[in-house]
């Protein structure tokens, strides 16, 4: 049986400093309630890797408010104005990807791969001084797999092993970054006992994933 | 000419350059409303970057469905067959070949196929999303936008000055004047628009193109 923690006592295991892979794209498959309880804790200076940092004050947005990261790493922080004007005053670093280069970044870093060459980005702004090689007289760039400290994701439902599925679109980064993590920590809306799920239904096996974290159904945040 | 009925004039003639069958990426503005003007009778499959193969229309207000978005952040809906997958996949998907056309706008778009389209100067864009992976990724890349920027500025130039998203990846560019391909030679016009003379086009065009024999005049 895995471990199952409360949303109070998971927020308490991120320290400052941590490095941490947050799931959700655009606010939705994001912990939402784990985000905010951190958001709330005295945990800083956390090394953040997301797709996007939510919109302003909410989500990742909150973290953003409360001066929890130093450095962002991921491809898109437009949706939140708060994160260009703490940018231009130097209170934020960010790091930023195409997304797929993002995406398979961490796919490797979950699966022992220490990085990949691609095409996507060559010449351009985002990879900038990065190593290029030429395979069969196609020109690559390089991109070094990402590790964390953490990952906090969210998923539908989840059996007493920490078998983990997901609901449409919210899938998106979390099965990646439960990989690339050293703990992972899953908030979940359901948790059901093992052998409920059918195996051939299950995305996320249970030997990636450290913790649950049950919380009630929340709604969508659309937009 | 009304912003939208010339925004309608591009999604429309872009939607004429799909197969029948072919799975699309759309890109948010125009693009997304290719899938609205799709000829009677032809059906394509729309990926979306956020884990989606299969996207349905936008729901009436009252059936949003919680957790069912599009890369813009639109609720979406399901169609008959509809899939879900992760972000790597998604991405595995588009770089490796496997869509067949992705529909983009544009900022600037150079004489060899150069495509800006990401970062405006002066403007906090803060990251690239997809984009450089859709235009690098997909067999084809269609380019939909408007000919000219809002302040007049020409947008089909010699060069790209603006930060490039990819070289040499555009297939088609679709204006509302114009449908140009780019081929081994360059930049080909193959069709103009009957509201618009050759000159009147070169005089907002700055990049060097050849004119097709077969030149098309469409009716507007």
């Amino acid at each position: 049986m895995i471990e199952q923690l409360s949303v109070d006592d998971a927020a308490k295991l991120i320290k400052s400093e941590s490095s941490i892979m947050v799931g959700g794209f655009g606010n939705i498959g994001n912990p939402k309630q784990l985000i905010d309880k951190i958001a709330d804790g005295n945990a800083t200076n956390l090394t953040v890797m997301a797709n996007d940092l939510g919109t302003p004050n909410v989500g990742l947005g909150r973290w953003v408010t409360e001066n929890k990261i130093k450095k962002a790493i991921g491809s898109y922080f437009t949706y939140n104005k708060d994160v260009a004007r703490k940018y231009r005053e130097g209170l934020i670093e960010l790091f930023m990807m195409p997304q797929g280069t993002f995406a398979e970044a961490i796919r490797a870093g979950g699966v022992g791969i220490g990085g990949f060459y691609t095409r996507i980005g060559l010449g351009t702004e985002l990879t900038e001084g990065h190593e290029t090689k030429i395979i069969d007289g196609i020109e690559y760039v390089f991109a070094k797999a990402l590790h964390a400290d953490f990952a906090i994701l969210h998923a539908k439902k989840a059996d007493e092993l920490g078998n983990l599925i997901y609901d449409k679109t919210a899938r998106n980064f979390n099965p990646i970054m439960a990989m690339a993590a050293d703990y992972c920590i899953v908030e979940v809306e359901e948790i059901v006992p093992a052998g409920s799920l059918s195996p051939e239904e299950i995305v996320t096996p249970f030997v990636f994933v450290d913790a649950l974290v049950l919380v009630e159904r929340s709604c969508c945040q659309h937009g | 000419m009304d912003e939208e009925l010339v925004k309608i004039r591009i999604a429309r003639r872009a939607a004429q350059e799909l197969p029948n069958g072919s799975v699309v990426n759309l890109g948010v503005g125009i693009p997304t409303m290719v899938a609205d003007y799709l000829p009677d009778g032809k059906t394509i499959y729309l990926q979306s970057e956020n884990g989606m193969l299969g996207v349905g229309p936008s729901p009436t207000p009252d059936a949003v469905i919680p957790n069912l978005i599009n890369a813009g952040r639109k609720p979406v809906t399901e169609i008959a067959g509809t899939c879900y997958f992760d972000s790597a996949v998604s991405f595995g998907m588009i770089r490796g070949g496997h869509l067949d056309t992705t529909i983009i706008g544009g900022l600037q778009v150079s004489e060899t196929g150069d495509l800006a389209n990401w970062q405006v100067p002066g403007k906090d864009v803060l990251g690239a999303g997809g984009a450089m992976d859709l235009v690098v990724g997909a067999k084809q890349v269609i380019v939909a936008t408007q000919h000219t920027a809002k302040d007049g500025a020409p947008k089909i130039v010699r060069k790209c000055d603006m930060p490039i998203t990819a070289y040499q990846a555009v297939d088609v560019l679709i204006t509302e004047y114009a449908v140009f391909r780019f081929d081994s030679e360059g930049m080909l016009l193959e069709e103009i628009t009957s509201d618009i003379t050759l000159d009147e086009l070169k005089a907002i065009t700055p990049a060097t193109y050849r004119i097709s024999p077969k030149l098309v005049v469409r009716e507007v």
